[in-house]
């Protein structure tokens, strides 16, 4: 897998060293023609009578019933008026032009419709049960399937998840980063070896991973199910995302800055410490909080090793443990209405932690404008 | 999730080896030999696990021999265990997915990347990241309450007017009076649109970040010479973003194939071997162990530990050649360093 240097794929990371082009001003895009009032009318115009017709087809017309049918109608059919009209007064490219832009707009508003519907579905039916104060600070010790949700919580899961996932930090991030440390800065032929073998484990899908951890440590030695193991299968899971992802973030440093600390007369280990990582440190930050956030939401290799208490465990080698993935998934199996209400206060505990993740890793991967001068080297969002 | 780091300076012509010469001492040695111990162990672990994997499904593979790939059962008492069946599973959610993640993931990126405001972008960009950061059991829980009892309708619709082809075929009668909605449920169909949110921003993500890297000169000699945004779009940005096109697909392949638990929570679990997506009940491989390891003896967990080495080679071969193809392109290699 020999990607440019300058580019790679780390699961959903991607990170890329963009070069400042050589003239900023003949590379500055073009605006270019914009819409005319015409054209605004025919698009207005075009897609509210596919609405109008799509509500005729719909409601009178056909036997179908339904949004998404009649979305689908609306869709097809704007597509149809907007067509015929556009071709009443324009040669055949500008049709298609303005059919496919159609296209790329549905395309997108598809997309966003469903990211929308996926968080907003999911607080609204958490909405049941997040008002509950014990929701968020009791468990579900003697708390049956049939008991109202002022009743029994899910801090248990809550805090399953805090102190796995902080196990699998402590392991993934000394490795990880020492991987990459390895990778880049001292190299050579054993380094090629290593890559190449964290780069192909990265396809290790995560139920493979839980599944090695069950097989070894709960069959082989005999351990009981604990959120030990579920961290160390997490870690497994974690280990060459991260350390994949650190290591295109500490190879887009430019060799410059090395040099010129070596060049001062700093040893290798000081021109790490104190000129390579702290300059990759946004770019760090962001690949351990995304690997953050893959691990606290997988549920698959938590399954397999950590059974599921229904009480509050906070010694990880104490026993079986319970996290909020595995939590919402038992729980949605059990199919009674009150558990499923669980499950999506659960849920919704679970997204938010996420977006804290997400926003954090956002922010740190902006530094702060004061900071931008001084450092040779700016990371910021890609446009 | 896009972080771009820019350089000041951009180095001229091919990297030369800018090692410093010289073998490390003092300090530098034990930096140089701690670090290379860890890099030593981590690959122990990594692949010490790929290793695992290959020594429990040798001898299973060496039993069950060709077989295991084409028997459809998997009944370990009578000594029937093979993965033919939710091999043809896994590929048929896999490939359902990308029948619905890649349009959309290419409209979405044309779309970031083309026809959104400037000032839009990196917000847009920021919102497909998060999707691909929200938990896939969150996406099972929205797949199995909310978009079930809708997808279920288009699969009877799709079942009335296009049953003749093999794969859109449901055992029921599609003219009923009261529709058999059991029987559109829990397939590979729904599983599929499910692991499609998934894979979509992945997908999205690489053709995006491919696009932007279309040359600003070719751009505006498309324009310059009359074209419309769109013959712009398909005479300069895909083919100079084919690779990433084709290796975004290829990377949200190999993600497909590998996801558990949205699955899990959608399919209603069978072993046969069938290519009808619509109908309900059929099996992937993860959906496999996940369901299966709790009851497992020894040897049905080597043969579970096996379909999950074969899961895992699959999803290897699949990312190598998505790697491959990405750098192969012209919008792979044009701006290395």
């Amino acid at each position: 897998m020999s990607l440019p240097v300058n580019e790679k794929y780390i699961g959903e990371t991607h990170l890329r060293l963009e070069l400042p082009l050589d003239n900023d001003v003949v590379q500055a895009p073009v605006a270019t023609s914009s819409l005319t009032m015409n054209d605004r009318a025919v698009l207005l115009g075009s897609w509210l009578s596919g609405l109008a017709l799509a509500w005729i087809v719909n409601e009178r017309l056909m036997p179908w019933s339904g949004a998404i049918a009649f979305l689908l109608s609306w869709f097809v059919l704007g597509l149809l008026v907007l067509t015929l009209t556009s071709a009443l007064t324009t040669s055949k490219v500008s049709v298609v032009d303005r059919v496919m832009a159609s296209v790329v707009y549905a395309g997108a508003l598809i997309v966003g419709a469903a990211l929308v519907s996926v968080v907003l579905y999911i607080f609204i039916k958490g909405s049941h049960g997040l008002p509950h104060f014990n929701m968020w600070f009791d468990d579900m010790k003697g708390v049956g399937p049939r008991d109202p949700l002022d009743k029994g919580g899910v801090m248990h899961a809550v805090v399953g998840t805090l102190i796995e996932i902080a196990i699998a930090v402590c392991i993934t991030i000394p490795l990880g980063i020492g991987t990459a440390v390895y990778m880049t800065e001292i190299g050579g032929k054993f380094a090629v070896v290593v890559r190449t073998v964290v780069e192909a484990m990265t396809a290790l899908p995560s139920i493979v991973a839980g599944l090695f951890i069950y097989t070894v440590l709960l069959i082989e030695l005999g351990f009981h199910r604990n959120g030990f193991a579920a961290s160390l299968a997490l870690s497994v899971m974690m280990l060459p995302i991260i350390a994949r992802a650190a290591d295109v973030v500490l190879r887009v440093v430019p060799s410059g800055l090395r040099e010129a600390s070596l060049a001062l007369g700093s040893s290798r280990w000081k021109t790490v410490w104190h000129v390579v990582l702290p300059t990759a440190r946004p770019g760090l930050a962001t690949a351990v909080i995304l690997g953050v956030a893959r691990g606290i939401g997988e549920t698959s290799p938590v399954l397999l090793t950590s059974g599921a208490a229904t009480f509050l465990v906070t010694n990880p080698t104490g026993g079986v443990m319970n996290s909020l993935p595995l939590f919402i998934f038992s729980t949605v199996r059990s199919g009674e209405p009150l558990y499923v209400d669980r499950a999506f206060a659960a849920a919704s505990i679970l997204l938010i932690l996420v977006l804290v993740l997400f926003v954090s890793a956002r922010l740190l991967a902006r530094p702060p404008r004061t900071r931008a001068r001084r450092t040779p080297f700016r990371s910021k969002e890609s446009v | 999730m896009t972080t771009v780091l820019r350089a000041e300076a951009p180095p001229v012509g091919a990297e030369p080896d800018r090692r410093a010469p010289g073998r490390p001492t003092g300090v530098d040695r034990i930096f140089a030999e701690v670090s290379r111990g860890i890099g030593g162990l981590v690959l122990l672990i990594v692949g010490g696990i790929g290793l695992f994997l290959a020594i429990q499904a040798f001898p299973t593979l060496k039993h069950y021999g060709f077989s295991f790939l084409t028997e459809t059962q998997w009944e370990p008492e009578q000594d029937k265990v093979g993965i033919g069946s939710v091999l043809v599973g896994t590929v048929s959610v896999a490939l359902t997915a990308l029948v619905i993640a890649f349009p959309l993931a290419l409209l979405t990126a044309l779309f970031i990347n083309e026809y959104a405001p400037a000032k839009l972008r990196p917000t847009l960009t920021s919102a497909v990241d998060l999707m691909a950061a929200v938990p896939s059991i969150l996406y099972g829980l929205w797949g199995f309450f909310l978009l079930e009892p809708q997808a279920s309708k288009v699969a009877l619709w799709l079942h009335q007017h296009l049953g003749w082809i093999p794969i859109f075929k449901v055992d029921s009668d599609p003219h009923a009076a009261v529709w058999d909605q059991s029987r559109y449920i829990g397939s590979a169909f729904i599983a599929g649109i499910v692991v499609a949110m998934m894979v979509l921003p992945m997908a999205c993500a690489v053709m995006r970040e491919v696009f932007s890297q279309t040359p600003q000169g070719e751009r505006e000699a498309a324009l310059a010479l009359g074209a419309t945004k769109w013959g712009m779009i398909r005479s300069v940005v895909l083919p100079f973003g084919r690779g990433g096109i084709i290796g975004g697909t290829m990377l949200g392949f190999g993600r497909a194939m590998g996801e558990t638990i949205a699955v899990l929570l959608i399919v209603s679990p069978a072993f046969d071997l069938k290519p009808r997506v619509l109908e309900i009940g059929t099996n992937t491989i993860s959906a496999l162990i996940a369901g299966r390891f709790g009851e497992a003896s020894p040897s049905q967990l080597k043969a579970l530990l096996t379909a999950g080495f074969v899961l895992f080679l699959i999803t290897l071969v699949i990312n190598t050649l998505a790697a491959v193809v990405v750098s192969r392109s012209r919008s792979g290699s044009g701006t290395d360093i």
